[in-house]
């Protein structure tokens, strides 16, 4: 198996190469807080930062889960299995083609990637974040850093609820009605 | 889900009634030569609820699925045109479903799609821009709430039925009735199954998807259909994504003599039919014949079902008597 997922490329399944209650537990020392907040702000300010700051969040994602930079992380409603590995890049769950062994449809030799986000959402028990509605991915994110996103508050409509009778449309910022 | 003529779709019609609905599938051709599409058609005139057009199968150029509709359309049969992420991104996607609104194609089947690398384009780019649920959500919300995905509004909306598909076979098998209640709650009002091999595994999945209450909302329609050679069970084992057939029934069709393969298959189908037909919540049958549609009556006849010009849902198959149909469709059986 390849290990070496990348930003660029055609997505391939990636096994995270740690384990699902670890990546829980760290992803709290990531948890946004106001302290964080005042961090994404003051980095967006300065270019540079951004650049460096966006490596690393790259260099350490790309390691731990294969990560594409699609800056609009899943990963918390995933399992921590990130869904843009997927060839078909699906964000809310497994396609019909996966082989009677789990195996992906265009990578037989792979694990499907939404195989191994149910097996870890199982295991720690979270697996109704599977029932989440996750809203399509916004392209003009790709390359930013998603922690960044995520500490101003911009991910917090990325997915509904499908306990909501009607899941809200799907405009999902403030998207502007006139191309940018 | 109207027609221009403002007339309700037959499918609708017979869902919404509780009757056991019957669709097929029609593959458009790889050239621009409309009467494959419509002797096809014919074929399944009076038999079927709707036919399905597919879209690009197999990730293979077709003629498309929005012409394919408007030609079956035109012969008669109801059509309910598939459309995939695999080719378009969400501009694409939104125009053709306000484009099929405005042709008054009564049912659309929103799906995922094939992987390019099983086509006969495997260097072409996958598009994927959003996934089968999300397209599901975007269409419900275009007609029901009047909005694009932008959030701008559809003055006039479309008023198509929302079908998508589900492969209660495939692994993970504990979330698949889940990931079809997220469809539903997305918007889906009737799913297609994959083949339906495995009776006890289906069995086992309605029952999930039952107790999740989605029967309510969301008919079920099996997926079955006739193997009819070796060559071709070998190719929906290996050479089609996500069919899965127990040894049991492999070996059933390996045990016959080579003549009786295709007879041993249309048995299989129609037990199949009559198996699922006894589950609570099943809403109909989808046959894929996959080239097989002359034998489409048969199957039906054979499982009990009667043809559907005998049923008086909604709108009567146009233009053609429906004696006159009945008859012609019998003539073309084969003669085995």
């Amino acid at each position: 198996m390849r290990s070496g997922a990348s930003a660029t490329g055609q997505p391939r399944p990636f096994r995270p190469r740690l384990g699902p209650r670890l990546t829980y537990a760290l992803n709290r020392l990531v948890a946004a807080n106001a302290f964080y907040r005042k961090l994404a702000a003051a980095i967006e300010r300065h270019p540079r930062a951004e650049r460096w700051f966006t490596a690393g969040e790259r260099m350490a994602k790309e390691q731990m889960f294969g990560c594409r930079m699609c800056g609009q992380c899943a990963l918390p409603a995933t399992g921590y299995a990130c869904p843009m590995t997927c060839p078909k890049q699906l964000r809310n769950g497994p396609c019909g083609g996966v082989s009677a062994d789990g195996g992906c449809e265009v990578y037989p030799d792979l694990r499907c990637v939404w195989v191994t986000a149910f097996e870890r959402a199982e295991q720690t028990g979270h697996a109704s974040d599977l029932d989440l509605l996750q809203r399509p991915v916004d392209h003009r994110e790709a390359g930013r850093s998603s922690w960044v996103n995520y500490w101003q508050g911009r991910d917090e409509g990325l997915w509904a609820a499908v306990g909501e009778d009607r899941p809200r449309p799907l405009l999902r910022r403030e998207l502007p009605v006139v191309p940018l | 889900m109207t027609g221009p003529s403002g007339v309700p779709g037959r499918l609708r019609t017979a869902l919404a009634a509780g009757r056991f609905v019957v669709t097929a599938e029609i593959g458009p051709p790889r050239d621009a030569d409309p009467d494959v599409i419509t002797r096809t058609a014919a074929l399944l005139l009076g038999w079927v609820d709707a036919a399905n057009i597919t879209d690009n199968q197999g990730a293979n150029v077709r003629l498309s699925s929005l012409a394919g509709s408007i030609l079956v359309q035109g012969a008669g049969v109801e059509p309910v045109m598939q459309l995939t992420c695999r080719d378009r991104n969400r501009l694409a996607l939104q125009s053709d479903l306000l484009a099929a609104g405005a042709l008054g194609i009564p049912n659309v089947l929103l799906l995922t799609g094939d992987h390019p690398c099983f086509g006969d384009h495997p260097d072409a780019k996958p598009v994927f821009d959003i996934d089968g649920v999300q397209l599901t959500w975007a269409a419900r919300t275009m007609r029901d709430d009047g909005v694009l995905m932008s959030g701008q509004p559809v003055r006039a909306p479309p008023r198509w039925l929302i079908g998508t598909v589900e492969n209660p076979f495939a692994p993970p098998t504990a979330l698949r009735a889940r990931r079809l209640a997220k469809k539903v709650a997305a918007g889906a009002e009737f799913v297609q199954t994959q083949y339906v091999f495995d009776t006890g595994l289906f069995t086992r999945w309605m029952a999930e998807v039952r107790a999740l209450g989605i029967t309510g909302r969301c008919k079920v329609i099996a997926g079955v259909g006739p193997v009819r050679s070796l060559r071709a069970l070998d190719f929906m084992r290996s050479g089609i994504p996500g069919i899965q057939i127990p040894d049991h029934v492999v070996r059933r069709l390996r045990g016959v003599p080579g003549d009786q393969v295709a007879r041993e298959g249309i048995d299989l189908c129609v037990e199949t039919i009559q198996q699922v037909m006894e589950i609570p919540g099943v809403a109909g049958v989808h046959l894929m014949a996959m080239g097989f549609e002359r034998g489409v009556p048969e199957i039906i006849q054979r499982a009990g079902l009667s043809p559907r010009h005998a049923e008086p849902a909604g709108a009567a198959p146009a233009g053609r008597p429906a004696a006159l149909t009945a008859a012609s469709a019998r003539r073309r059986q084969p003669p085995c």
